[in-house]
């Protein structure tokens, strides 16, 4: 624990960005939140789960699909309406997802998961729903009204920003108790060794479904959101492209912490955006720097950290992330 | 439907099935002897595809392209594992994924640079290029027979080096139980070299073959792994037997589905997945637990 040092000047320094900066960097920084849940989110399934899955952009997507798909014409939708109603399509997913996938182990799970993201992807764009490969328009920001008021309209930056930054915050408050729960600790230990979670008396496959479908229906929030924000929903919002890259900013930031991928998330953004505005050829960049990473830094850039500050990391490197990942090969 | 209708669609799903064997077929390899899952793989379908069309705009002979467009996929695979993948033995799934993935956006940025992102055609060499006709309004191509009759001469190939050589044994002993063989003093730093090289010279020349009847695009690799993986999925993984039962499910399963259920045939082999899964989750040929 470093306290509450930290954490109470960061939550300051959030708050009061928008009042320090262009709106440019408030949206920029919206979006950056929004991947961090997103991050956060598919860490619940990975780092604490032991179930690394390719299909959490499928959720996501699903989410801002949702939103498009609720909202009335050129009238904005309420979010108090739509928000769960995304949140729930994305849980259901995960659940018939998981449900299946979770029958499997290891390099199965990760390949049964990419699999159906896609045909989620392929029901998007090859179907007529929302405009097929075009994608469709949220053409108003949602809003909260009450009695004919607007209590809340998301279509100001600023109100944007603190709405999710509320989320992030709630985000990771669930996180935080989900994790340290004894929920949290049976889901870790089903990670660490399974046979001995099962022998235990442990649930495992309804411990792990439950913990993929919260991460999901997180995954949706996030999505919701990205539709909101960008005002704008296509097919390449489920493909599997950003499940991996969402993998990336998971490493990045550390498999083992809640807030760790909401760092990496933070990292890879600015990355992305250096490298677009440095050179046409940013992918090829960012593949060999995601290479040097997964090669060099397998517990993400905390392991800089002691390097750095010369103190000793809490964190467990991550190739002793998934014992039984690793065992599934040789058992 | 009548009978020729029916043949044609036979015909189709098992030429389909056959190329996505030759791509899986390497996927599984890979993964069944390496212990490494590599989603890169589509990408080097795709590179076989853009291999063929340059070779072959280059020099004018598609066999040209296809010998050489295998041996340098034989040889990009030889210097990837020498460099990257041999970093990967027994390293967790996790950061096999994200490796796999930098090497798909480096992949995807060098394919751009070198033949820059336009979507191309491929003619099929001169003497298979016509059709037989089979009633009055109805003719099937002789290149797509070609490719039925090739692919089966390569599964034949395969299955005989597998099950016959003394390579094969390796192989096979290294799927069951890489330790044990590694003790009987299996060098298995070299052979992890050219399975891989294998793996992925399969994925190009299954690019290559398809790229006279279909289109040479960008984003052809990303469907082809997920194929790839589905028929892993299907057949078990490891297996090259299983593989190919996949493989032709698949074939049947989608060309079939666009017949008579057009609606929803893209989600149709997902379907099958799922019933896959939960009847043998370790596939129809899969004994291991994994």
């Amino acid at each position: 624990m470093r306290g509450w040092f930290i954490p109470v000047v960061l939550l300051i320094a959030a708050i009061a960005l928008p009042f320090a900066v262009p709106t440019y960097y408030v949206q920029f920084v919206s979006k950056a939140f929004i991947m961090g849940i997103l991050a956060m989110a598919l860490n619940l399934a990975v780092g604490h789960g032991g179930m690394v899955s390719l299909c959490h952009a499928a959720f996501f997507g699903l989410a801002g699909y949702v939103l498009a798909l609720l909202s009335p014409g050129y009238d904005p939708a309420s979010l108090l309406l739509t928000l769960p109603a995304a949140m729930l399509a994305a849980a259901a997913a995960a659940l018939i997802i998981g449900a299946l996938a979770l029958r499997t182990r290891g390099v199965y799970f990760i390949m049964v998961t990419l699999a159906f993201g896609e045909m989620l992807f392929f029901l998007f764009h090859d179907t007529g729903i929302a405009g097929g490969s075009d994608g469709a328009y949220v053409n108003a920001k949602p809003e909260i009204t009450l009695a004919g008021h607007r209590l809340l309209d998301l279509a100001s930056p600023t109100a944007f920003y603190f709405v999710v930054l509320f989320f992030l915050i709630a985000t990771i408050a669930v996180l935080t108790m989900l994790v340290q729960s004894p929920f949290g600790h049976a889901l870790a230990a089903a990670r660490d060794n399974e046979r001995r979670a099962r022998s235990l008396g442990f649930p495992i496959y309804r411990i792990r479904l439950i913990a993929f479908v919260v991460s999901g229906a997180i995954a949706g929030l996030a999505g919701y959101f990205a539709a909101a924000q960008f005002g704008f929903v296509a097919p390449q919002m489920l493909g599997w492209h950003l499940s991996a890259t969402v993998l990336v900013m998971v490493l990045i930031g550390g498999l083992r912490s809640v807030t760790g991928p909401l760092i990496g998330a933070l990292v890879l953004i600015v990355l992305e955006e250096v490298l677009k505005a440095s050179t046409d050829y940013w992918k090829l960049i960012e593949g060999l720097i995601i290479i040097v990473i997964v090669l060099a830094l397998p517990g993400g850039v905390r392991q800089l950290w002691p390097m750095i500050f010369g103190e000793r990391s809490e964190e467990q490197p991550a190739h002793q992330a998934a014992p039984t990942i690793a065992e599934g090969r040789n058992g | 439907m009548d009978l020729v209708t029916f043949g044609v669609q036979l015909l189709n799903a098992i030429q389909y099935g056959m190329v996505l064997f030759l791509v899986a077929s390497g996927l599984t390899l890979v993964f069944g002897i390496l212990g490494v899952i590599n989603l890169a793989h589509g990408a080097f379908y795709m590179l076989g595809a853009y291999l063929a069309y340059w070779i072959a705009a280059y020099t004018g002979s598609f066999w040209i392209a296809m010998v050489a467009g295998v041996a340098i996929a034989f040889v990009v695979g030889l210097v990837l594992e020498n460099v990257f993948i041999r970093r990967l033995y027994g390293r967790d799934h996790l950061v096999q994924v994200l490796l796999s993935f930098g090497l798909i956006l480096v992949i995807d940025e060098a394919r751009e640079i070198l033949f820059g992102k336009d979507v191309h055609s491929v003619a099929p060499p001169a003497w298979l290029s016509g059709s037989i006709q089979l009633t009055d309004n109805l003719s099937y191509p002789v290149y797509r027979l070609a490719i039925c009759g090739f692919c089966l001469i390569v599964a034949a190939l395969i299955f005989l080096v597998i099950t016959r050589t003394k390579i094969g044994m390796i192989v096979r002993a290294g799927a069951e139980n890489r330790e044990m063989t590694r003790v009987l003093g299996i060098k298995f730093d070299v052979v992890n070299r050219y399975v891989f090289a294998v793996g992925i010279a399969l994925a190009a020349l299954g690019g290559i073959v398809i790229a006279p009847i279909s289109t040479v695009f960008p984003g052809m690799g990303d469907g082809m792994l997920i194929l790839s993986f589905v028929v892993v999925v299907l057949g078990g993984i490891g297996s090259v037997a299983g593989a190919a039962v996949g493989a032709l499910l698949i074939g049947l399963t989608d060309t079939f589905g666009k017949v008579f259920f057009p609606s929803v045939s893209s989600i149709l082999i997902y379907v099958l997945m799922a019933a896959v899964l939960l009847w043998r989750p370790n596939g129809i040929l899969g004994r291991r637990e994994v």
